[in-house]
């Protein structure tokens, strides 16, 4: 097979071949490395690229008698998922020459069931971010406009799986960092059930959202890696066993399903050319034999305020441990430990990330707690009950996965507020800590649009099925214009 | 204390857990060695690592919350309290915070043959820092030059408990902290070693007018490190504030240190900010759920607590408060009466032999009752020698410390040495008839009124015999020979 | 809304040092911000209760056992300075002491 060939393979597909020794785990890790020589330079979806490490590891699964099941699959994994003895630097001067101890858990099973690591793909600092412009080494480009944002936090990733960089990838999502990211680069991401997926490991940005999920081409990429992600992990205390084995969908329309277009999250806001496609898609899924209802989350109008105190609360926290004293970045020179503190942090951390802690330590401090984060939490109760509520009378809520598609690079940085309304669809998600999928829908001007499918609680196996559904309805074959690159 | 002043005590007690490993992690929980030895990603901080919560830590929680006589809400949480600190790897402590573990309990205490209740405000579960070692001339903090930190502490399960401010002298302060590390020491959860900080004490003080309801600005008293340290560091503070109110002064609120070598108390330089701990509920940890049948199995594998046992000893062995309460400070020499007890029914006797020789013996040696040679059927076994009159008390004693020294059972040593007491007649008449012959002079004052010297004599025979004559049938065989 | 003041006392809070022009551009967006958030003041939330956990979990334990620490030399491989196996900081100044 010609390398143009082995990179238009699915995962579900490359697995399957690799089984039948079409090829070797060792061709595709190098059709993968081409791809990212190719293209890299001009998308800068990694931060680092283990070329040596992913041929050692391809070599061996080449050699062994037996192949696991994602035996020789090439994987991106954003930067935020520590590794040992790998570099991993949450794309942060803070932690830019950090060696981790340890490795997540998800990265364990992932590699136990075989997964072969291309490099760490880059991200928001500390995910914190929608464009990937947070990062401390630079931006990463959107493959289908090398002008504009890939999303982020997890751009990377996304970025990376768009362009064939990679067969697929790891992303993490706390407001909507795989979504978001998914839709602006015209891929799938898949952000499961809090508590579904080991957080150990994960560098924390906001622990009570936080979740690890897949980016991947297909939705059935998507459930076959899930498969391997989720499960208990007894090093984390929030984590618990999945109710249903993960299942890789069957083909099949959409009969007897009920969606709910969710109709806090459509019109207003929501960008024309967006909507367009969004009213085309809903009419692709009706056709295909969905019922489709009306839906409300009364309350979605006050997630992203809510969102904005918790999320950077917990952030203040959990970034508290960067203080230069056992790891990553000290700034030198300080006469006392206060002012070796301050100068490190300054620092290390980027304007982003500073200005969620401040924002996370002002909800927090004396005075402010109940206005703030008190009411943000009661908040967080309404949004739970108003998705019960929702789906009481649909099986499946959707909405765009955001309200616009790529934007250019630069445009919103300089007002954070517009920034965040990026993740305005997302967020309610993450709050309730449901599962949700972005499917692309289509294109706006000749960029990718993503479909948000939100389900119950541990539903993910109802939730890819109807995705899989979706995905054949409206037939999204589009590829990003590249070049062959510099 | 100066006429028309009264001290408001609240203490707050820091108690290490002796669990195998540390709170949130695997590293085991163990005093000193190589800095930086038993540390892990998680009680380190590095990034992405998560706590969980130790089980048998919640069960000591719950047996010291059940024994101070605590309510246990059905549901408590941890929360989070943010600062910077080198030794506080995460930048904030895992503790509690308004959903406490334990709530209103309390520990009667007897001071001066007088029993004080104290009342428990809390008791909570947290997690102890790392160590800081200060380099420098002094080795103290001020005027450091540098720290260095060492993480194997980080992580230790630590338990608060806080009482009311129901404690009203230094005295009482003593014996409340007193009475707990031995009621915590019976209960195994910690070894409360102070010199080794698994037993750590801070104070609230204030003073008020006699006879006002309304508490005085208080101070907090730190680096109290010995029980000796607390009731003078208590006193010095009192005086203070006592001196400063009777001047018509103002105590300020504030952190003062206790220097153990000079005697005073200092003000601690107050900080630049006051704290703002932005407490908020921990996210990675679920909230526990003590139902009634957690509660109640932790309450079935509770020991008898001391004070119970001690009131059975009064009730039904007879013994003195003072007996019954120093037979119940230690749960081993608790366990130890008993068994001897069960051997030997005589626990009176039992009991003064414990406080008389054994813990004479721990104390002259520094030893512990764990490692100690007796057994409890061969103490049993000694005092029924004494009893039947094989042996005398005297050679009791003798034998006992034998025992404790070699651990070999007391008929062996009676045996190897020939201590057997004796109650020949005839033998103890040939040896009365040699002390009478060798003191003429006493006897002939003895025969002139002077009875007292009765005792003289026996105290010869006693000692020709190495303490083995029996002293009834000397006394009566001496009386007869000199009438 | 949110004053330079503000602005001061958090970032001393966060450890965060700032320069003037800082100041001046983060009380402005974090006002800007809560601006936003304020609109959570419209709802009437005495009746509802607080989420701290999506999920419904409760005694989530482990054993008392030890498991192995890192090695000596993974603990303090990343350590910025190390000295005589332990983390060095600069003196921790009688205004700092906890």
């Amino acid at each position: 097979m010609t390398v143009a060939d082995l990179i238009k393979l699915n995962a579900l597909e490359a697995a399957e071949r690799l089984q039948n020794g079409d090829f070797s785990a060792i061709d595709l890790v190098e059709a993968y490395l081409g791809q990212i020589r190719r293209h890299d330079p001009a998308i800068f979806a990694y931060l680092r690229v283990s070329e040596e490490n992913a041929r050692l590891e391809a070599e061996a699964i080449d050699a062994a008698p037996d192949r696991p099941p994602l035996g020789g699959l090439p994987t991106a994994v954003k930067d935020v998922l520590v590794t040992e003895g790998i570099v991993t630097t949450c794309a942060s001067r803070m932690l830019e020459n950090y060696r981790p101890i340890y490795t997540a858990t998800c990265i364990r099973q992932m590699k136990r069931a075989g997964m072969i690591t291309l490099g760490k793909t880059n991200m928001d600092e500390f995910a914190m971010g929608s464009s990937t412009e947070n990062s401390a080494f630079g931006p990463t480009h959107n493959p289908w406009d090398l002008d504009r944002v890939p999303g982020g936090s997890s751009g990377g990733s996304a970025a990376a799986v768009a362009a064939r960089e990679a067969l697929w990838a790891l992303g993490s999502d706390t407001g909507g960092s795989i979504r978001q990211p998914a839709a602006f680069c015209g891929v799938v991401g898949l952000k499961p059930t809090y508590g579904s997926v080991s957080r150990y490991g994960l560098v924390a940005f906001a622990s009570s959202f936080d979740q690890v999920g897949p980016i991947t081409r297909t939705v059935n990429d998507a459930a076959l890696m899930l498969r391997h992600l989720v499960g208990k992990d007894p090093r984390d205390s929030t984590s618990i066993e999945h109710p249903e084995a993960i299942r890789v969908p069957e083909d099949r329309d959409l009969a007897g399903l009920r969606i709910g277009v969710i109709k806090e999250l459509v019109r207003e806001g929501i960008d024309a050319g967006v909507m367009a496609v969004f009213d085309k898609t809903v009419k692709k899924m009706a056709t295909a034999g969905a019922e489709v209802v009306e839906s409300s989350l009364p309350h979605a109008g006050y997630a992203l305020p809510a969102y904005y105190i918790l999320a950077p609360a917990e952030a203040s926290a959990n970034l508290a441990r960067f203080d230069g004293v056992r790891y990553g970045l000290r700034a030198g020179g300080a006469a006392g430990i206060t002012e070796m503190y301050e100068n490190t942090r300054s620092l290390g951390f980027g304007d982003e990330v500073k200005r969620r802690i401040m924002l996370g330590t002002y909800a927090l401090s004396s005075g402010y707690y109940d206005a703030y984060y008190g009411q943000s939490q009661k908040v967080r109760t309404l949004i739970v009950e108003d998705f019960q509520k929702a789906f009481d009378s649909a099986d499946l809520l959707i909405s765009p996965t955001a309200p616009t598609t790529a934007f250019r690079l630069g445009e919103k940085t300089g007002d954070p507020l517009t920034m965040y309304m990026s993740d305005i669809c997302t967020i309610p998600v993450n709050l309730a800590g449901l599962p949700a999928i972005s499917i692309p829908a289509g294109l706006s001007e000749g960029l990718p649009v993503g479909l948000q499918i939100i389900g119950p609680a541990f539903s993910e196996n109802r939730l890819l099925a109807a995705a899989r559904g979706a995905e054949l309805a409206i037939g999204f074959d589009a590829a990003p214009p590249l070049g062959e690159g510099s | 204390m100066t006429a028309g002043y009264e001290a408001v005590i609240g203490l707050e007690i820091h108690v290490e857990l002796s669990t195998e490993s540390k709170m949130f992690c695997g590293c085991r929980v163990e005093f000193g060695g190589e800095p930086n030895t038993r540390t892990c990603p998680v009680c380190a901080a590095h990034p992405g690592a998560l706590p969980v919560i130790n089980e048998k830590a919640i069960d000591y929680l719950a047996r010291i919350a059940l024994s101070l006589d605590c309510d246990i809400p059905p549901g408590s949480i941890f929360h989070r309290k943010n600062y910077f600190y080198p030794d506080l790897p995460k930048g904030y402590q895992i503790t509690q915070y308004d959903q406490p573990f334990a709530i209103e309990g309390h520990l009667d205490v007897s001071v001066d043959e007088k029993d004080i209740r104290v009342g428990i405000e809390r008791v909570h579960m947290e997690e102890d820092t790392a160590k800081n070692i200060h380099a420098g001339a002094s080795g103290r903090i001020a005027g450091a030059l540098y720290s260095l930190i060492d993480f194997n502490r980080s992580g230790t399960p630590l338990v608060e408990i806080v009482t009311k401010p129901e404690i009203h002298s230094p005295q009482s302060a003593r014996a409340f902290l007193n009475k707990l590390k031995n009621l915590l020491k019976y209960l195994e959860v910690s070894d409360c070693n102070m010199e080794e900080g698994s037993l750590r004490c801070d104070a609230n003080v204030s003073v008020r007018p006699a006879g006002s309801s309304k508490l005085g600005v208080k101070t907090e008293l730190k680096n109290m490190n010995s029980f000796k340290h607390l009731e003078k560091g208590l006193a010095r503070e009192i005086e203070r504030q006592t001196e400063l109110l009777a001047a018509g002064e103002r105590v300020v609120q504030q952190t003062v240190h206790f220097d153990f070598t000079t005697g005073e108390v200092t003000p601690m330089r107050s900080k630049e900010f006051a704290h703002d701990y932005r407490y908020f509920p921990e996210p990675d940890l679920a909230p526990m759920l003590a139902n009634r049948k957690f509660v109640d199995r932790i309450a079935a594998s509770m020991p008898e607590l001391p004070d119970a046992r001690a009131g059975r000893y009064r009730r039904d062995f007879g013994l003195t408060p003072y007996n019954a309460e120093v037979m119940t400070s230690d749960r081993k020499l608790s366990d130890f009466f008993e068994e001897c007890v069960s051997h030997f029914n005589d626990p009176k006797l039992v009991s003064n032999w414990l406080m008389g020789e054994l813990l004479g013996y721990l104390n002259a040696t520094g030893g512990e009752l764990a490692d100690c040679l007796v057994k409890p059927a061969s103490l049993a076994e000694l005092l029924g020698m004494i009893e039947s009159g094989k042996i005398s008390n005297a050679v009791g004693k003798e034998v006992f410390a034998e025992m404790c020294r070699s651990g070999k059972e007391a008929a062996a040593i009676v045996e190897a040495k020939g201590l057997t007491q004796i109650s020949d007649t005839a033998e103890l008449e040939a040896m009365i008839d040699a002390v009478l012959a060798e003191n003429p002079e006493q006897v002939a004052q003895y025969r002139a009124g002077r009875e007292k010297l009765l005792g003289f004599f026996v105290g010869m025979v006693m000692k020709k015999t190495k303490g083995r004559a029996n002293p009834q049938v000397v006394n009566t065989l001496m009386k007869e020979k000199l009438s | 809304m949110v004053s330079h003041d503000d602005v001061k006392y958090v970032a001393r809070l966060a450890r965060l040092k700032l320069a003037d022009a800082e100041l001046e551009r983060y009380a402005e967006q974090l006002s800007g911000i809560l601006d936003h958030i304020n609109k959570i003041a419209e709802l009437d939330l005495e009746e509802v209760k607080p989420t701290s956990h999506v999920i419904s979990i409760t005694n989530v334990f482990r054993k008392d056992a030890v498991r192995p620490s890192a090695p000596p030399a993974a603990a303090l491989d990343n350590g910025p300075e190390i000295e005589s196996g332990a983390f060095r900081v600069p003196p921790i100044l009688d205004t700092e002491e906890q």
